[in-house]
């Protein structure tokens, strides 16, 4: 189990590929990234992203243990940047292996449902009309209710 | 002495990362109650705890949470992580 908190940018492919061959008894990789997303009716000159260092790892290693317990994994990956980023830049990723498809399946929407709101990151735009920070979604926390 | 620390729009409307308190408040609840008297910027800044989430030594908890041995107590708004 891997997690990185980290300003620089990763490289997906080296960190997925790397992932996937670190282990043979694994059937099923699957991998989730988040985007730096563009918005055409307000076009996003920069966003970034605030942490909580110390309580960022915590969380997230938190998470990703009870992914653990819940289902047949292998590993897990998570890797989360904090910091100014530009539209189309990569913010995270999160990989699992498991023997099987289901498990990695379930517990990748597992670790992204609570990675989204209970690891201690905020996002700010900036866009001509200023400055601000984004807003939680109700069905983000909705959508902890699931598990 | 306890570290307070706050992140995200409470950061900018406090207008400090970071603070060392002097308090003997038992609960988050009364921890905020002292900031929120102490000046317009912390009254601001508290004046919905709905829109609020507390962490506690790093974990996550909720306003009736108790200060007793804590070190680090931060204030934020939800969390808009991935």
């Amino acid at each position: 189990m891997r997690i990185i908190v980290q300003e620089q940018p990763f490289d997906l492919g080296a960190e997925a590929n790397a992932f996937a061959a670190s282990r043979t008894d694994m059937g099923a990789v699957v991998t989730f990234t988040g985007v730096v997303r563009d918005d055409p009716s307000r076009p996003l000159r920069q966003m970034t992203i605030e942490h909580y260092p110390g309580m960022t790892e915590r969380a997230l290693e938190k998470i990703a243990t009870e992914a653990r317990a819940r289902w047949s994994l292998g590993d897990v990956l998570v890797i989360h940047r904090f910091g100014p980023m530009r539209p189309g830049e990569l913010i995270m990723m999160v990989a699992t292996a498991a023997r099987h498809r289901k498990d990695a399946f379930e517990a990748a929407e597992y670790l992204m449902d609570y990675l989204k709101s209970r690891a201690p990151f905020w996002k700010k735009e900036l866009a001509a009309d200023g400055e601000s920070w984004v807003a939680a979604k109700d069905e983000d926390e909705d959508a902890l209710t699931r598990w | 002495m306890i570290d307070v620390l706050y992140f995200a729009w409470v950061r900018e409307r406090i207008g400090v990362p970071r603070e060392q308190v002097s308090t003997d408040a038992a609960t988050v609840a009364e921890l905020v109650e002292e900031l929120r008297a102490r000046e317009e910027r912390y009254a601001l800044a508290f004046s919905d705890l709905k829109a609020l989430r507390v962490a506690v030594d790093q974990d996550l908890t909720d306003f009736d949470a108790p200060l007793k041995g804590a070190r680090e107590v931060a204030f934020f708004p939800p969390m808009t992580g991935g």
